[in-house]
């Protein structure tokens, strides 16, 4: 495998991790807020917060590796994305910024706080929103080069079936996949009526994701039929996907295996997300940056996959050691700690 | 109208971003080396008052940890959005530090949540302060590796450019610059002396205001003490910056210093105006001060700004950042140590008003030195964004709504700056020290609580 695709490969893990645990993080957001709307929130928001304080900083840290690293493997992604999202990107960080801040004030400082509660519930929603316009942008047909530029056609971009599709899709994986990390973590806290209520979130949830999904398929096919002919032709990573998709709400249905249900969620969103990118290829930004044109030269290609590897042996046993604190620690899940 | 000037509007939103985020980081660099040398205290003297400091300092941190972090992500993010072309000029050559940094945060957050959450989980505390050694590492290597970005700015290294495309790339070359030693060793002391200004101006201010107890003193004694070590390494680091500059940025050392013609035995002129001709008046001099500072040695030639193409000078304005970065680093050696003979000379009583009104300043005065001495930095790199390669107008976006997103980040960190501040004072004021030593430590001895 060349540089690139190795470069590519990595900064496409690191997203899918992002979007798992981002997703955790974001949907647990609104879950909490709707929870105390119906007034279910002394019964699950302990749960929510037991999680998510000691890990927030690193769910950011992965969206932070993303972006770093795309801008170091392919330079060129820097100036055509750079001069095009300013106002999209600018709102995203925004969001992102009184999210992170605002949660940390609120889980250490000031209790219950309904505004708070609500900017916390309302950009668990809009952020993936957000991001999910990138995806959208990169299949092309929205940014024009001109004379004086690089520039977003915002007008397109707002009425383009496809990229509606796509925010809708992102919305409720991220509450599908919140809601079953949280059953998953609540059978685990030994917390039955937590476990009753996020439970049957997640079965809620389910089949809007599937359909989102197909619906997202046939817009594809629409806006961009060369990209939908190769993910067709990668039919069999999106088959695995729906196969993994039946096993975790089957699990979860059953109500028991729910550690099993999440990994197959996991699965499921993997297949997808892989599937998704290699049919991408070789554009990363339609048409504007391939992934051979867009690559930063063989030196800094090389040197970067090194240190990554590096950074790897210094990275894993200190995500193990803190997910052994705080999701594997029983005592610690059930609130004893 | 400025507002639609893209390259200025860039400037002023960078300025901003970077002005609020470097407050941060500052605080995230030094505050994690504070909390570890207390809490190791505490340990090895069995005193509670000590453990009680790293924990109280730790709350607070985690509060501008997160403001550090959501700005850091921020300025990450703009560096894309307002320098595109610059990003993919350098992203070529220096992005493997940026790329480590990625790594030193990740070892830093994971380790802050490990060390935030598990204070009473161990039966011997020793392990609870292992935790806190890869903070510190963490930290200090985040700063390590953006310093050195920015040192690459200043001394372009590791490249060469044939018929307008990249070859020869050398990503270590780039990242160990010339400008990389005497950048990394002042910013990184700079930051930790910072932080323990910071802590010694919250005692300082208790025992002014409210007397103070054991505890307060204690903390001030070990914050005042920092900041005197560090206050010493912070010059001699800023020493070796200038003596970086007379071989490698004369332009930005002269314009800094208001050296127009090269001369041996050059005098330092302190603060001052100029008048119409670009003549110096109203100054204090120290005759070869600026030989010394610049070569070690009075009689050393220094080269004037008068060398550098018009085109290509910085603004002289600068010279005021550097002399009150300059006149704030000999204040906080001098007032701490004032604050070690008053201590060491018994007859003397250290906690008099003067002295402690004199340090209840030196947190906020060591932050301004942060901001002065970037600007001075910076803006004495102008024009340039890479210095020699690429102009700062080069660099910047073409978008004609970066002043729409300068009022929206102006809007942001406002309420960032006062819900950091509103929170900040909740956690303190309703749960004083005194409190909290009573409710965890009940057996400290009566006396000790004085
Ligand atoms: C508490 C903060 C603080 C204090 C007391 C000082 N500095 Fe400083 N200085 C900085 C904080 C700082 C900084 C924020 O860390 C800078 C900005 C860019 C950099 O590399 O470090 C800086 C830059 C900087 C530069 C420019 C370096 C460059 O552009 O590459 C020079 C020449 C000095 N300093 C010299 C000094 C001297 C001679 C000091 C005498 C005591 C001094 N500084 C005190
Ligand atoms: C990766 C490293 C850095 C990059 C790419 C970078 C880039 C830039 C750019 C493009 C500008 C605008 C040009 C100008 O107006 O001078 C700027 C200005 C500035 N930067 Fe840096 N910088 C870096 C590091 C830093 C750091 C670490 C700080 C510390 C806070 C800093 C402080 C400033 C300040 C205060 C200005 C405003 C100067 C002005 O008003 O013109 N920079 N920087
Ligand atoms: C252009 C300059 C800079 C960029 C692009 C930048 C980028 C970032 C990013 C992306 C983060 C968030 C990391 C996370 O998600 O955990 C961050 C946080 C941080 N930055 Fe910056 N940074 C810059 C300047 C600086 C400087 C000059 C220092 C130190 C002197 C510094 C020290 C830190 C620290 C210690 C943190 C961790 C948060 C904290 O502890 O407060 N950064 N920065």
């Amino acid at each position: 495998m060349s540089y690139e695709y190795i470069g590519i490969t990595v900064l496409w893990f690191f997203l899918y991790g992002y979007l798992i645990v981002a997703s955790v993080d974001f949907g647990a957001g609104f879950f909490a807020y709707y929870a105390k709307l119906t007034k279910k929130d002394h019964i699950i928001n302990k749960l929510i917060s037991r999680y998510l304080s000691p890990v927030w900083e690193v769910t950011n840290v992965f969206f932070v590796f993303f972006f770093v690293g795309l801008v170091g493997f392919f330079p060129d992604t820097a100036y055509y994305l750079g001069q095009s999202l300013l106002i999209p990107g600018s709102i995203a960080i925004v969001l992102l910024a009184i999210r992170g801040s605002f949660y940390a004030f609120e889980s250490y400082g000031s209790k219950d706080n309904s505004v708070y509660m609500f900017l916390y519930g309302a950009t668990g929603l809009l952020i993936p929103a957000a991001l999910a316009t990138a995806m959208t942008i990169s299949e092309g047909g929205f940014i024009e080069e001109t004379a004086n530029g690089v520039h977003l056609m915002i007008g397109k971009l707002l009425s383009s079936p496809y990229s509606w599709s796509v925010v809708l899709l992102a919305i409720v994986s991220v509450l599908y996949i919140s809601s079953m990390f949280l059953t998953y973590y609540a059978h685990r806290a030994d917390d039955g009526p937590a476990l009753e209520i996020v439970r049957k979130y997640a079965l809620f949830w389910s089949s809007p994701t599937i359909i989102a999904s197909l619906t997202t398929f046939i817009a594809l096919s629409q806006h961009n039929p060369e990209h939908y002919q190769k993910a067709i032709d990668l039919w069999w990573m999106f088959g695995i996907s729906v196969a993994f998709f039946m096993i975790g709400l089957f699990l979860a249905y059953q109500g028991k295996y729910y550690g099993w249900a999440f990994i197959a969620v996991m699965f499921q969103f993997f297949f997808a997300f892989f599937g998704y990118g290699a049919s991408h290829l070789p554009y990363i930004l339609q048409p504007f940056v391939t992934i051979t044109s867009g690559a930063t030269n063989e030196t800094m290609g090389v040197t970067l996959i090194i240190a990554f590897v590096a950074g790897l042996f210094l990275l894993i046993p200190s995500l193990v050691m803190l997910m052994r604190m705080f999701l594997f620690d029983a005592d610690y899940v059930k609130g004893k700690k | 109208m400025f507002f639609e000037d893209s390259v200025l509007m860039s400037r002023l939103l960078t300025f901003l971003t970077l002005g609020f985020h470097i407050i941060f980081a500052t605080v995230g660099v030094g505050i994690p080396i504070m909390i570890s040398m207390a809490e190791f205290i505490g340990i090895k003297k069995k005193d509670p008052h000590y453990t009680l400091l790293a924990r109280r300092w730790t709350r607070g941190f985690t509060i501008t940890v997160a403001v550090g972090v959501v700005t850091g992500t921020a300025i990450g993010l703009q560096l894309s959005l307002l320098w595109p072309s610059f990003m993919q000029f350098a992203g070529n050559i220096i992005s493997l530090p940026l790329f480590l940094e990625v790594f030193a945060f990740f070892f830093e957050a994971i380790f802050l949540g490990a060390y935030l959450y598990t204070w009473d989980r161990f039966k011997n505390p020793i392990f609870h302060w292992l935790l806190s050694i890869p903070i510190v590492i963490g930290s200090t290597l985040s700063a390590f590796f953006i310093t050195t970005v920015n040192a690459f700015m200043n001394s372009p290294r590791g490249f060469d450019v044939e018929e307008g495309k990249l070859t020869a790339v050398e990503p270590f070359a780039a990242m160990f610059n010339p400008a990389t030693p005497s950048k990394v060793f002042h910013v990184i002391t700079s930051s930790y002396l910072t932080s323990a200004a910071i802590l010694a101006t919250i005692a300082a201010f208790i025992i002014l205001i409210k007397k103070g107890t054991t505890y307060h003193k204690k903390a001030l004694k070990m914050t005042v003490t920092a900041t005197f070590i560090f206050a010493i390494a912070t010059a001699v680091a800023g020493d070796s910056s200038a003596k970086y500059l007379a071989e490698y940025q004369p332009d930005k050392l002269a314009a800094g210093e208001w050296h127009f013609e090269t001369e041996k035995s050059a005098d330092l002129v302190i603060f001052g105006t100029l008048n119409e001709n670009n003549e110096v008046e109203n100054e204090i001099r120290i005759p070869g001060a600026l030989s010394f500072l610049a070569h070690g040695d009075f009689d050393a030639e220094v080269e004037g700004l008068y060398e550098t193409p018009k085109d290509e000078r910085p603004p002289l304005w600068i010279h005021y950042m550097f002399d009150l970065m300059v006149s704030i680093g000999f204040y906080l050696v001098g007032i701490s140590m004032l604050f070690l003979i008053f201590w060491k000379v018994k007859k003397w009583n250290e906690y008099n008003k003067w002295l402690l009104t004199g340090l209840a300043v030196i947190g906020p005065l060591a932050m301004l030195a942060i901001e002065f001495g970037w600007i001075y930095a910076e803006v004495g790199r102008q024009p340039w964004i890479i210095r020699g390669f690429m102009t700062v107008a080069e660099g910047a976006t073409t978008s004609p709504y970066v002043g729409l997103m300068f009022l929206l980040f102006l809007g942001l960190y406002m309420v960032l700056g006062i819900g950091c501040i509103v929170v900040l004072r909740k956690i303190f004021k309703n749960n004083p020290a005194e409190l909290e030593l009573e409710s965890r430590y009940p057996n400290v001895k009566e006396s000790d609580k004085e």
